[in-house]
């Protein structure tokens, strides 16, 4: 149940997108993201969608892999699409009670649709094909400008990296005090409201407790090593772009232009 | 008289339809009789923890059935619940689900769940307490003001609490001391002595197992490898080896002895019936 969950999890691999330089993958995702929201007509969508699939079909990710991470954002995907099919103003197609669907409203529906999946998609596509670790390499190196300005970079870089880290420990953790509260006869799915909120005291409660115990504990075998910040320290791999890098790099640029220009011309 | 516990060709798949698909544990059928004190050993990823928790309803076997005084407890939803309560559960760790302010009102969530009256709760509560040794004074402390082996038998008093017939434990002696291990091997005979429930043990030590244990099953790859008296499984060692499993030391010595040409008798698991053993073989002269 809880282990289905498969958001910002790493799936190892070695194919072309896996071998990217983890900062041409954040830049890439960020171009994504801006050609995807200038995109404003079907080939523009249909070119992002391309770009999408190609970037799927070449890390071997499995479609069921992402379909299943969409499921918890089923909910708001739908609520959106819905929204936008009955507040569209525009040429009435049917109409029944107080609502009415519009032509306008059926097109910004299904674009809203498709620009949300794939904006999850896409962000997907980095943590799936990315290590936590080479991640927050490239965020660092990345910001490393932002450094100059007095901002923590290598403190924000490292909490990020520690967070990733731990979101599938938490996550069994979590399965694993269920059950076991449920071996007492705890009850998650049944009662009204406030007795599911408060069914979930003895969830919690553990779960803050070894969270702080874990962390207490992490801290503690960081000093070991003598851990103590990013100040002089140096990398076992240092991140070296190699030609792949450029290339992709001066493509997505491309593709951005392209698209851009595809939405100025109303496409 | 029907056991109290059976399983029947139980089988779980996890995944079942996706390319992670996997048999956790496959056809297993055992059955527990009343007052028995079980062990259950097996190398990590055999299917232990799998088939214990098959065993009060915690997971709906893909295949096969549990039945409780030969009931499916699957049969309706209120037996599935009564389950709980009736096949105690205790988890490895167990002190890491502890989670009230006080002792007393952790030990009671269990009876709580069961929709108990209040008085039988706190003589429940009270019960559970001695059974496994926790003073009076410090049912009132929070459980997090306790030392580890005080916090692991608040937490198996949690579950003794509800009185289950069947007393499931997942390696409850792990990461304490030798006092501590005896401490709480011994809270778990006198339970067993004194509801004659039946226990269950999973555990690593093969040492405490021939100590305690009346029967042994044996796990290995999601099947059940063996099953007998300790003397019987200990005896039957080159199988256990290759399934990456121990047995106690000082019958590893006895088997060493043999192979330099001892007569000795190689199916003793304790120290005591290596030493009357070794006396019996000088000649019964007796405890000198």
């Amino acid at each position: 149940m809880l282990k289905d969950i498969t958001l910002g999890q790493y799936f190892p691999g070695n194919t072309p997108v896996h071998r990217l330089d983890p900062r041409t993958k954040l830049i890439l995702v960020v171009v994504y993201i801006v050609a995807l929201f200038s995109a404003g007509g079907v080939v523009s969508y249909a070119v992002v969608l391309a770009a999408l699939a190609a970037v799927v079909v070449l890390s071997k990710i499995k479609l069921k892999v992402i379909a299943k991470s969409m499921k918890p954002l089923l909910f708001i995907i739908v609520l959106t699409g819905l929204l936008n099919l009955f507040y569209s103003q525009g040429t009435p197609l049917v109409s029944f009670w107080i609502f009415t669907i519009t032509r306008e409203g059926v097109f910004n529906a299904v674009f809203m649709i498709l620009r949300i999946s794939m904006l999850i998609t896409g962000t997907f596509m980095l943590t799936y094909t990315t290590s936590p670790i080479a991640l927050t390499d490239g965020l660092e190196k990345l910001l490393n400008p932002l450094k100059r300005i007095r901002v923590p970079v290598h403190e924000l870089a490292m909490m990020m990296c520690i967070a990733l880290r731990f979101i599938p420990t938490l996550i069994e953790e979590t399965d694993k005090i269920m059950n076991a509260q449920k071996a007492r006869g705890a009850d998650f799915e049944t009662g009204s409201l406030m007795q599911r909120a408060k069914a979930l005291i003895p969830i919690l409660v553990p779960l803050f407790i070894s969270s702080f115990r874990r962390a207490d504990e992490l801290a503690v075998a960081m000093e070991c090593r003598c851990y103590h910040g990013g100040d002089g320290r140096t990398r076992l791999k240092e991140l070296v772009y190699q030609t792949m890098d450029y290339v992709t790099l001066i493509g997505g640029v491309v593709f951005l232009a392209g698209v851009i220009a595809l939405g100025h011309f109303g496409l | 008289m029907t056991p109290i516990l059976q399983t029947r060709d139980l089988t779980h798949t996890y995944g079942a339809g996706t390319p992670f698909e996997s048999d956790a544990i496959q056809q297993v059928n055992l059955s527990f009789e009343r007052g028995e004190f079980v062990g259950i050993i097996g190398h990590t990823g055999s299917g232990k923890s799998t088939l214990i928790q098959h065993l009060n309803g915690l997971l709906k076997p893909t295949g096969g059935d549990v039945l409780l005084d030969g009931r499916s407890i699957w049969s309706d939803k209120k037996f599935t619940r009564e389950t709980r309560f009736r096949v105690g559960l205790v988890f490895q760790y167990p002190e890491y689900q502890l989670f009230e302010e006080t002792v007393y009102q952790d030990i009671a969530f269990g009876p709580k769940n069961m929709g108990l009256k209040q008085d039988e709760i706190d003589q429940r509560v009270r019960r559970a307490a001695s059974f496994v040794g926790i003073p009076e004074e410090n049912l009132e402390k929070s459980p997090f003001e306790l030392s580890g082996g005080q916090k692991r038998r608040v937490a198996i008093a949690g579950v003794i609490a509800m009185e289950p017939d069947v007393l499931i434990l997942d390696e409850p002696t792990a990461g304490l001391d030798p006092v501590g291990r005896e401490g709480i091997l011994a809270n778990i005979r006198a339970y067993q002595a004194a509801q004659n429930a039946t226990v269950i043990m999973v555990s690593h030590s093969m040492e405490e197992i021939a100590s305690n244990v009346s029967r042994l099953i044996v796990m290995n790859h999601g099947r059940v490898a063996m099953t007998g008296a300790p003397r019987e499984v200990f005896t039957r060692s080159k199988e256990l080896i290759s399934m990456g499993l121990d047995i106690p030391q000082i019958t590893q010595v006895f088997l060493r002895m043999r192979d330099m040409g001892l007569p000795v008798d190689t199916s003793v698991f304790t120290v005591e019936q290596a030493l009357e053993s070794l006396l019996t073989l000088r000649g019964g002269k007796g405890h000198a």
